[in-house]
């Protein structure tokens, strides 16, 4: 069953950090682009909701037509977001576990500017398997 | 059994996992270090506000890193939305993590509303650290100045963070004040 999942990871600045295309449907050119700007228009939201609550699992934030956007904010304000078609929460919420401490390593690295985007390619190849498992 | 004991290697970082791993480390290794820090800073720089800032941002990427790492191990990943919050986290967490125990004290500042007080007896990284007289009021402890004003900005409660020394009577070293005067933007957002 094809599905749609675009994740970005978005920093404090509102700056992505790591962008990837990890649902199982064709990829088509202008439908990321759709997807990234869908994104960005739901940091609006985000940033209102993160100091409601003391849940770092915010759930899904917005919709667009069929789509829902899910979002993860962490302790320094690195926000996980998530497009997808409307699915259960558990797994998703798996997921953005799994890739907060991929996140956590990675920012570990004294050599790591915060805030700069990940080239690293084990860590694409990581997320990739995990959104496979996850979604 | 063969292999057993032996740690197991991992080929890349992000494959070990996020365990505790070993709690302490040498001190003098870190007084080493730390001192080593000071002086390669000493040569950079001209003044001693120039001296400073530079221990300040080194402390500033520590903050941040432990910050991140700590709300994972400790708190099960729940921030915090409160200042008393990040500060009693900072007060009693952090400083148990980094330093073995909690901070001596925190207190709210008198004359104004935004600023708060963390103090020390005697700060770790200044145990073995002299000043001369002509340094004046040069406190190494703005390596954990930063440190706390990392923890602050990244939790989003933006702040200048400073060390000072406190004469007190009676006493032969003085006390090590870390004062915090959070920003005008917190006061409005955050819930105190």
């Amino acid at each position: 069953m094809a599905s749609t999942a675009c994740f970005v990871i978005v920093s404090k600045n509102d700056i992505p950090i790591y962008e990837a295309e990890v649902g199982s449907a064709p990829k088509k050119e202008d439908l990321a682009h759709q997807h990234q700007f869908i994104l960005h228009a739901a940091l609006d939201v985000v940033q209102d909701l993160a100091w409601t609550t003391n849940a770092m699992f915010l759930r899904s934030v917005d919709r667009f037509s069929d789509l829902v956007v899910s979002v993860y904010d962490s302790v320094v304000h690195t926000r996980f977001m998530l497009l997808h078609d409307p699915r259960s929460d558990d797994g998703i919420k798996s997921f953005f576990q799994e890739v907060h401490e991929l996140y956590i390593k990675i920012f570990l690295n004294p050599l790591y500017l915060p805030g700069s985007r990940i080239t690293s390619s084990h860590f694409d190849t990581k997320v990739r398997a995990l959104a496979r498992k996850y979604l | 059994m063969i292999g057993v004991g032996k740690a197991k290697q991992y080929a890349n970082v992000l494959d070990k996992p996020l365990s505790r791993g070993r709690q302490e480390v040498s001190l003098s290794a870190f007084a080493f270090l730390f001192s080593e820090l000071v002086q390669y800073n000493q040569t950079q720089v001209d003044n001693i506000a120039e001296l400073e800032r530079r221990l300040e941002d080194a402390g500033y990427a520590v903050g941040a890193r432990v910050l991140e790492l700590l709300c994972h191990r400790e708190k099960g990943n729940r921030r915090e939305t409160r200042l008393l919050g990040i500060l009693s986290f900072i007060h009693s967490t952090v400083w148990k993590v980094l330093f073995g125990k909690v901070a001596d004290s925190l207190e709210k500042g008198t004359e104004h509303e935004d600023e708060y007080m963390i103090s020390e007896k005697e700060l770790l990284v200044n145990r073995f650290i002299s000043v001369p007289k002509d340094m004046g009021a040069f406190n190494c402890g703005a390596f954990v100045a930063g440190i706390v004003k990392g923890v602050l900005d990244n939790a989003g409660f933006p702040a200048v963070v400073t060390a000072h020394f406190v004469p007190i009577e009676g006493q032969q070293r003085p006390r090590t004040t870390i004062l915090i005067k959070f920003a005008e933007e917190v006061k409005q957002v955050c819930i105190v």
